[in-house]
């Protein structure tokens, strides 16, 4: 398979303190590759000097097979990058703002017209295109920041926390139009805090944290290798309830106020420990990225 | 994208793109940019020329006496110049760069940051000029430009707001907050503004305060344009001609360095 990013030991240092510490991976053309991680894990980091923003302290990074270091122009040239703030001009209409934006890339005008419609059609914002940037919602200022990103039909589309902020409508949305764009072959590499959004939307993804690769792989075989098929929850869980997980359980996190189990053969154990627990309003719930991502990276606040 | 480089090496007619922008949100609010440079030549000619000229009569510069609303007409288009330039790359660039975050937009695109600081600098100028050009079509009303030498003043102002667009995106580049503007303004535009030559001729001042002011850009852009405004420009144009050119290569290269500095991490 084709390779539209290839990172080798991608190193960020800054002041020193190192932010990204020796990543590897590769995007293959036409998926969605997610990179997921707490604050501070060196996500954005990473991304910008995947469009050439940040200069890489060290490691290698070729994108569309080129050098980010000589061949940054040609390589912008055919990205879209939406960036974690909606950095439109507020001053503009949505069609005035897109086409600044195409002329960035010597998009002519005519060509810019047309893309303009298509898009802003494809992303619901059609009825607003004589609008001021001011007036419009969070949902559609991100969708509006989306367009803007495939005004150059671009080869790789940039997402940095594309859905952070919005309603639940406006994130669905969202999320559907990038799986059209997904299907129409376009690779994306989007970075998020959700865990649903990844699970819907990446073929790969990589949980970062300390600026190192934890785990990489499809969000799926991910959560059966490291959460396990079904998780039973316990809040307030007895003293004989811990004793009794405890000797039984293989697999399982002792919050103090919670305990969290994780199953793989469901009838057995579930069943062994059921009547036991009937009484304590315990859950059980399919496992889920979310649960791989808080086993990973622990649950301490990062602030 | 590599710091360290020549900054020319990564200037390319893309800067122009840069430009293209503003001009486009200029154009949208033309009328109400229109109306200062307009205007206050309008109230400075009446307040000076009108109010102040009974009192001072004649002013001796160059030799000659002229009226004194000869002598600060020509001052006040060099003073704009400067104001023009300055408030754009101070103010109106850094609410682009910090808070609307245009800036970090333009570099996920073809543009390089070298380009967009000095399509900045050159769209500081392009506002300098246009406020010109208004100025120098209401005080050629007055008939104080001779012609064809007042023409010079055009190419004036775009060195002008270049040297003064410059030190002005040195100032964005370094500055912590919007607020701190003050301070460069206080220290650095407003004692130009007073002692630049621009009210009085240096020659009135005694010589500890006359030389320093050599040392400021506005008092030989004043010079300059007061020369050809007059149409007899002299040695004083060429030194701040030279000066103004000498000012910009440095303040233009230092503010794209302390700009790669403040963005690219």
């Amino acid at each position: 398979m084709e390779s539209v990013i290839e990172a080798a030991n991608l190193q960020k240092t800054f002041d020193g303190i190192k932010a990204v510490d020796g990543v590897s991976f590769r995007v293959l053309r036409g998926e969605c590759f997610g990179i997921l991680g707490p604050n501070g894990a060196g996500k954005t980091s990473t991304i910008r000097m995947i469009y050439g923003f940040s200069p890489m302290t060290g490691g290698s990074l070729d994108v569309f097979g080129l050098d980010i270091r000589t061949d940054w122009r040609t390589i912008r040239s055919k990205i879209g990058v939406c960036q974690q703030d909606n950095n439109l001009d507020p001053e503009l209409t949505v069609l005035e703002n897109l086409f600044v934006f195409a002329r960035y890339f010597d998009v002519r005008r005519k060509d810019a017209l047309g893309r303009a419609r298509r898009y802003l059609a494809f992303m619901a914002l059609d009825h607003r295109r004589e609008s001021q940037v001011l007036e419009l919602s969070g949902g559609m200022l991100r969708r509006l920041m989306i367009v803007r990103a495939l005004i150059n039909e671009p080869d790789l589309l940039i997402l940095d926390e594309p859905t952070t902020g919005l309603d639940p409508q406006s994130r669905h949305q969202v999320w559907e139009r990038l799986e059209e764009l997904r299907s129409r072959g376009l690779s994306i590499l989007l970075t998020t805090h959700y865990m649903d959004e990844a699970s819907r939307l990446c073929d790969r993804l990589i949980i970062m944290d300390h600026g190192r690769i934890l785990v990489e792989g499809n969000p799926a075989d991910l959560i059966r290798e490291h959460a396990g098929k079904e998780i039973i929850e316990i809040p307030n869980p007895r003293h004989e309830i811990r004793e009794l997980v405890r000797e039984k359980m293989p697999d399982y996190e002792d919050l103090g106020h919670r305990l969290v189990i994780y199953l793989d053969e469901r009838e057995k154990s579930f069943q062994e420990i059921r009547s036991y627990l009937r009484a304590e309003g315990c859950i059980m719930r399919m496992a889920t990225l979310e649960d791989v991502f808080l086993r990973l990276t622990g649950r301490d606040l990062r602030e | 994208m590599t710091a360290g480089r020549n900054i020319f090496h990564y200037v390319s007619r893309r800067l122009w793109r840069v430009w293209q922008r503003n001009w486009t949100v200029y154009r949208k609010n033309w009328k109400i940019s229109f109306l200062p440079p307009l205007l206050e030549p309008l109230l400075y000619l009446l307040a000076f020329g009108v109010g102040l000229s009974a009192l001072v009569g004649t002013v001796r510069y160059g030799g000659k006496d002229i009226s004194y609303i000869e002598f600060i007409a020509p001052a006040l288009i060099a003073v704009n110049i400067m104001y023009n330039a300055f408030f754009e790359t101070t103010y109106a660039s850094y609410v682009r760069m910090y808070y609307q975050k245009t800036f970090d937009a333009m570099m996920a695109t073809p543009l390089s940051l070298e380009e967009i600081i000095i399509g900045e600098i050159v769209w500081g100028a392009t506002k300098a000029v246009i406020a010109t050009l208004i100025m120098m079509a209401v005080i050629s009303g007055f008939g104080l430009i001779s012609y064809p030498g007042g023409f010079v003043i055009i190419p004036l102002a775009v060195l002008g707001g270049l040297a003064f667009g410059a030190i002005g995106m040195t100032f964005t580049a370094i500055v912590k907050g919007i607020d701190l503007f003050n301070l460069p303004i206080f220290l650095f535009i407003t004692p130009m503004f007073l002692f630049g030559g621009t009210f009085f001729p240096l020659e009135a001042l005694p010589s500890w305060a006359r030389n320093p002011a050599f040392l400021f850009p506005l008092t030989h852009l004043v010079n300059s344009v007061r020369e050809f405004a007059g149409g007899a420009p002299g040695p004083l144009s060429m030194w701040g001609v030279l000066y103004l050119v000498a000012f910009t290569l440095v303040f233009l290269p230092l503010s794209v360095l302390k700009m790669r500095r403040r963005l690219i991490h």
